[in-house]
């Protein structure tokens, strides 16, 4: 029989937002955290901004042991463990047990290890050092390095996957917890993603002239989704977590329930039909809404809000026509849409999980965030959607269903639909 | 350097792999690694890399092997000090 999921935890690490509650802050008040970096100036990067947590490192001695702390650099395992042991102790429950939890896994996503850790292995073996790299290389150069530091501490011991569909991952990883709490394979999935944009990624970025360029001595107007000056994206880093639990399962131990995960979808285009590496194609995109509403007992009507993948690239109007498509609706009958990456940047991996926890916070607090830097938008949008789905200012309105979607490299699509919690 | 020279620094050297700060304070030849600092075993190389920068040394694979106690971890770092038995 198929249960039914709710989300009982929430953490974040966001470029505005370090913990749940100034992030809350920021997305009800437009606060961006993209910031001018130095040494990309240096570095002669087209691109000179980024969405940079403001993330106190020597805090990650409160979430993991003091030994453990010792020799950990990977800064996407810093964010991945911060927003998951936050996410863990928000849903009620304890950290360092010391019993293996059997009923509960783990499904964390990223996009590359970090190759600013991995520089210094590349140096040594080329100096012929390699006796002096140590142990705690493999572990945070792997790629299930963040899943496999959070679920010891936590001793998760059901499903422990890690999984990367670029920026559709966060969304993914959410969904493939979702179903297996769904079809009863566990009671408890901690669900999320991590980002760590590190200077060599960045510039390979860079080096695509997919990034924003024209803003870099404004940094906090650098990332402007459906704007007619949209000139491209901003990278930023950070992770967040969600705790999915077995509805009876929540009720049982009477946690807080924060939102129901209806239902969801992850399909591909196949790289055909107009899709391709990099860009999404359209019947693709279509169809894993359609089936991402249809699986979750919905009417494409009932969707009060879209958390939209909307990058500030020239695929923004092209993501607005195919949700039309796929909802049937457009004009003023188009729900609320809004893109936090206006704020943050596209947090790659990382950007499905963040703005799934913003996502359930419009829920939860009865609000639609901003759309910053949308004082200009593309007029190809405005043309198939009313203004007032756009909207610039805070919206305080009671949100019930959230459709939440992102759209990777490899013509990965994700979806997912979230709903006020009613038993 | 004397032996118990050599304990004072080896203590710190193994002070960030052991989460047991009681028994690290109580350390004395006999103390065994493993057992009784709770080191984790793939920490082990990081020791002897950690040793190796601190009293400027090579150790080799198969002195490595013998560090397991205290005792014999001081045993090693003389040798390869040049100091031979101290």
């Amino acid at each position: 029989m198929s249960k039914r999921v709710v989300v009982t935890g929430l953490g974040v690490v966001a470029p505005n937002g370090v913990g749940v509650p100034d992030f809350l802050n920021s997305i009800q008040n437009g606060v961006s955290g993209i910031r001018f970096v130095p040494l990309y100036e240096e570095l002669k990067f087209s691109c000179q901004v980024a969405g940079v947590p403001l993330f106190d490192w020597e805090e990650l001695r409160n979430y993991i042991s003091e030994v453990s702390f010792y020799g950990l650099k990977a800064r996407g395992i810093g964010y991945g463990l911060r927003a998951a042991l936050d996410a863990w102790t928000d849903a009620g429950n304890e950290i360092g047990s010391e019993q293996t939890d059997w009923d509960t896994g783990i499904i964390f996503g990223n996009s590359i290890a970090d190759t600013d850790a991995m520089k210094n292995v590349i140096s040594r073996v080329d100096n012929k050092e390699v006796k002096k790299l140590g142990s705690r290389v493999v572990e945070q150069a792997m790629n299930s390095g963040v899943t496999s530091y959070i679920s010891g501490r936590l001793g998760l011991g059901n499903k422990v996957v890690t999984n990367s569909a670029a920026c559709a991952t966060g969304t993914q990883a959410i969904l493939m917890g979702y179903e297996y709490i769904k079809h009863g394979y566990a009671k408890r999935m901690l669900v999320g993603s991590t980002e760590h944009v590190d200077t060599y990624v960045f510039g390979a970025f860079d080096s695509m002239r997919v990034l924003s360029r024209k803003f870099n001595d404004q940094p906090e107007r650098a990332s402007r989704p459906m704007s007619d000056t949209a000139g491209g994206f901003v990278p930023g880093s950070g992770s967040a977590a969600l705790v999915l639990e077995d509805l009876d399962f929540a009720l049982a131990r009477g946690a807080k329930i924060y939102a129901e995960v209806l239902g969801g979808s992850t399909n591909s285009g196949g790289q055909r039909g107009g899709g391709s590496m990099t860009a999404p194609a359209p019947e693709g995109v279509v169809r894993c809404i359609e089936d991402a509403v249809k699986l979750s007992g919905i009417e494409p009507s009932q969707i009060d809000l879209i958390s939209g993948h909307l990058t500030a690239t020239l695929a923004d109007k092209f993501e607005i026509q195919n949700w039309c498509k796929a909802l049937n609706r457009s004009g003023n009958e188009f729900p609320y849409v809004n893109s936090l990456k206006s704020m943050i940047g596209h947090s790659l991996s990382a950007a499905g999980s963040i703005e799934s926890v913003a996502a359930i916070l419009q829920i939860q607090h009865g609000f639609v965030h901003p759309n910053i830097n949308l004082e200009d938008p593309n007029p190809e949008i405005t043309n198939i959607i009313g203004n007032n789905c756009l909207p610039t200012t805070i919206v305080q309105t009671d949100v019930n269903i959230v459709a939440k979607a992102n759209f990777g490299f490899g013509d990965v699509n994700s979806c997912l639909i979230f709903s006020k919690f009613n038993n | 350097m004397t032996r118990q020279e050599i304990l004072d620094e080896l203590k710190k050297v193994l002070a960030p792999y052991t989460a047991d700060k009681e028994a690290l304070a109580k350390v004395d030849e006999n103390t065994d690694l493993i057992k009784d600092l709770k080191i984790n075993s793939a920490n082990l190389v990081d020791i002897i890399i950690d040793a190796e920068s601190k009293y400027n040394i090579e150790i080799d694979y198969d002195s490595a092997d013998r560090m397991t106690n205290v005792g014999s971890c001081i045993d090693v770092i003389s040798e390869k000090m040049g100091q031979g038995q101290v």
